[in-house]
């Protein structure tokens, strides 16, 4: 008889193997899938995994898309990761990443045609602050009241998707639009355009700060006081409030920072690629952050990596569509597979077989 | 490698060929790659999904000559900048982006790609390489307005709009005042849902539109979730952008179809034949973009045949859904007796017409 057995440790070898484990059962699961569908499967994972980075058609562009794709999950996956290992809950990036898109946007559109050099660093400030206060509603109420911040910051996204179609539809439409709503497009606004810093490169400023909030994270989580009390508060919350941490102010650090890079996501994001203030500028970047969280094992250079990965397989997972007419439903159930495998084989992490000797029959 | 040498001299013999023959260096291609992307997915019942019918009746058409591919559930804004531009990477002759946020991408995208041909649905960014198309649904609206002005007996018609833009906004105005010529005593029920598509928004509203005591329902939305309320509670609804029938079998008294397959049969004819211009084009029901389902054999034979002159006037020129009088809201006057709305004024409403109550969110 097989039994799950409680290591006394977690185990270090399987920490690093259960990731590559998890990516490999997907190609295989993906790959049956593609069969069922009718689709070669080895074309289908090439063309999904392989072709961006590789295939001399698309590489060149594709590339450098995958750091713009991969850019704003990182941001966010990053600031939810200490909340994540502290048991704090934000559920509500994609609500503070639409407020400090907002913000920054609302600060360029109303200062509209500014040509000065500090408008961008104003913006900037602005998005941070913007989802810094947003995630302050459910570090109030539950620090206050005791309310639970999964549901406060989750209900908060639609509140802020409702502001946004607001501010699209009425103050912030483009007064030469017709009467579409959206608004003026920022990408042709100099002052306030966050370019690609060298053409073809893909790396504009949000990418830079990714870059830079991995590693400024990897230090705060690694060797600095802030980062042992967040791991002592995930891992025994009681010797966490003997070792003298302020529970209160770890809600309120952890849910600010997620809601600052968040929002900080939301400001590169509005006032690069995206551009345009409209009624549905947000595309899910805060929810699917929590799987890339999960999928980098709170870690931020496994967040850096999951960021990656889950770009790719946005962007082979569109070549498969066009290319071998594979459902975009079967590329996110590719990506839910992911999640799915890591989280089943991350058992092992912690637990292990053992084979006892059962009665016969 | 071989490969590849064998495609280069063939390209090059071609052309040699066709010089030899003094043919135009433009005229048309052999075999036409067309790609659509769609901002739902294309089992969604409603706009994708006949976008998609569209692109279908182009390999139906053209058989070996066209290939095609598409992408669906592509967001607006940076996402569907990258999927145009693999698209034309990947060599695609025309790119077809059916929803309106699209409209800036496909700017920057045609700006990198010249000799690829893009068409974009109900925006109004035109560039050489780029044209524009949309479908005159105010038509169907009148159509729809007239049956429910004649079949309602609360007087009551609940409208489940979408956002205040001018499309939609253009729509209720054409659906009352339609609905008003059948039935004085009319009046609309408005609510604003703020999404394209998301069944569960959509039936909330049309439960609360029954409650307030409609028998009738309107939608401006794409799932098929107001139908089947309205099957439930046993009252008339109209099916949007296709066939909604198998939701609503009593309910549906007609659907107007968004029928894409006319223009895409002859935008990719035209690159085949090497006649493609940018252009921009408004169609209705005279060229059949905009078609309707079967009327419901439950429906009364006077309004069956109200409904059908309506389609046969608007068809035949004969009669256009915004001509005067007709005051704003606000009791001002808009178009004098006889006269007919035009085009610009249409593209950008952002008014009720006189008798609707409420105001227009923004």
């Amino acid at each position: 008889m097989v039994t799950l057995e409680k290591r006394p440790e977690p185990s270090e070898p399987w920490r690093w193997l259960a990731p590559l484990l998890a990516v490999a059962l997907t190609l295989v699961a993906g790959g049956v899938m593609f069969a069922l569908l009718g689709k070669d499967p080895v074309a289908a994972i090439r063309m999904i995994f392989w072709d961006p980075l590789f295939n001399e058609t698309f590489a060149a562009y594709a590339r450098p898309q995958l750091l713009v794709k991969a850019a704003p999950l990182i941001l966010i996956a990053l600031g939810l990761s200490f909340g994540f290992r502290a048991n704090i809950w934000n559920i509500g990036a994609e609500g503070q990443y639409i407020m400090g898109a907002l913000a920054a946007a609302g600060v360029a559109l109303a200062l509209y045609p500014l040509d000065a050099w500090w408008l961008f660093p104003l913006m900037i400030v602005a998005g941070a602050l913007g989802g810094f206060l947003w995630a302050m509603i459910p570090a109030f109420l539950r620090t206050r009241f005791g309310t639970n911040e999964i549901l406060v910051s989750l209900m908060l996204v639609y509140v802020a998707e409702a502001f946004q179609a607001a501010m699209a539809l009425g103050p912030m439409r483009n007064p030469e639009g017709h009467g579409f709503p959206g608004s003026r497009n920022l990408q042709d606004y100099p002052a306030a355009h966050n370019a690609e810093l060298v053409a073809g490169t893909g790396m504009h400023w949000g990418v830079v700060t990714a870059f830079l909030a991995v590693v400024i994270g990897y230090i705060a989580l690694n060797r600095h006081l802030f980062g042992f009390q967040v791991r002592l508060t995930g891992q025994a919350p009681r010797a966490a409030r003997f070792a003298g941490v302020d529970a209160d102010r770890l809600v309120v650090i952890c849910l600010g920072i997620s809601g600052a890079l968040a929002g900080l996501a939301g400001m590169f994001e509005i006032s690069g690629p995206s551009g345009q203030v409209s009624i549905d500028f947000n595309i899910g970047y805060g929810f699917t952050a929590i799987i890339v969280a999960f999928l980098g094992r709170l870690h931020p250079i496994g967040i850096l990596l999951a960021g990656l990965l889950m770009a790719l397989s946005y962007i082979g997972g569109e070549l498969a569509q066009f290319g071998l007419g594979v459902p975009a439903a079967a590329i996110k159930a590719l990506q839910g597979m992911l999640l799915f495998f890591l989280l089943g084989v991350d058992v092992f992490t912690n637990y292990r077989l053992r084979w006892k000797p059962g009665r016969a029959g | 490698m071989t490969m590849k040498r064998r495609t280069v001299l063939a390209g090059l013999a071609g052309t040699t060929a066709a010089a030899a023959l003094g043919m135009p260096a433009l005229a048309g291609k052999g075999k036409v790659k067309a790609g659509y992307i769609y901002v739902g997915p294309v089992g969604d019942g409603g706009w994708s999904y006949q976008h998609d019918q569209g692109r279908k009746a182009v390999e139906a058409a053209y058989g070996d000559k066209v290939e095609t591919s598409y992408v669906e559930s592509v967001p607006e804004g940076a996402d569907a900048e990258r999927v145009m531009t693999q698209m034309a990477l990947s060599g695609h002759d025309i790119i077809f982006a059916t929803s309106f946020g699209y409209m800036d991408a496909v700017q920057n995208v045609a700006k990198k790609f010249p000799n690829v041909k893009f068409e974009h649905a109900t925006g109004y960014k035109r560039a050489p390489n780029v044209a524009t198309y949309s479908s005159r649904f105010y038509e169907g609206r009148a159509v729809i307005g007239t049956i429910a002005g004649m079949v309602t007996r609360s007087n009551k018609i609940g409208y489940i709009a979408s956002y205040p833009i001018p499309e939609v906004i253009r729509g209720i105005n054409s659906a009352f005042i339609h609905a008003r010529k059948k039935n004085p005593d009319v009046e609309f029920k408005i609510v604003w849902v703020f999404t394209w598509f998301d069944p569960s928004k959509e039936a909330d509203a049309a439960k609360a539109l029954i409650e307030q005591g409609c028998d009738v329902i309107m939608q401006h939305t794409d799932s098929t979730a107001p139908m089947a309320i309205a099957e439930k509670a046993g009252i008339t609804a109209f099916g949007q952008a296709s066939d909604m029938r198998a939701f609503g079998p009593n309910a549906q008294a007609t659907a107007i179809i968004d029928n894409w397959a006319p223009y895409y049969v002859d935008r990719v004819g035209k690159v085949l034949g090497g006649t493609w211009k940018s252009e921009d084009t408004w169609g209705g029901i005279a060229s059949g973009m905009v078609a309707f389902a079967p009327f419901n054999e439950n429906l009364p034979a006077e309004v069956k045949a109200a409904a059908r002159k309506m389609i046969d006037d608007i068809k035949s020129g004969a009669y256009h859904p915004f001509t005067g009088p007709l005051n704003k809201q606000d009791g001002t006057p808009w178009l004098k007796p006889g006269e007919v709305a035009d085009d610009g004024t249409l593209l950008g409403m952002n008014f009720y017409v006189e008798g609707i109550e409420g105001t227009i969110p923004s």
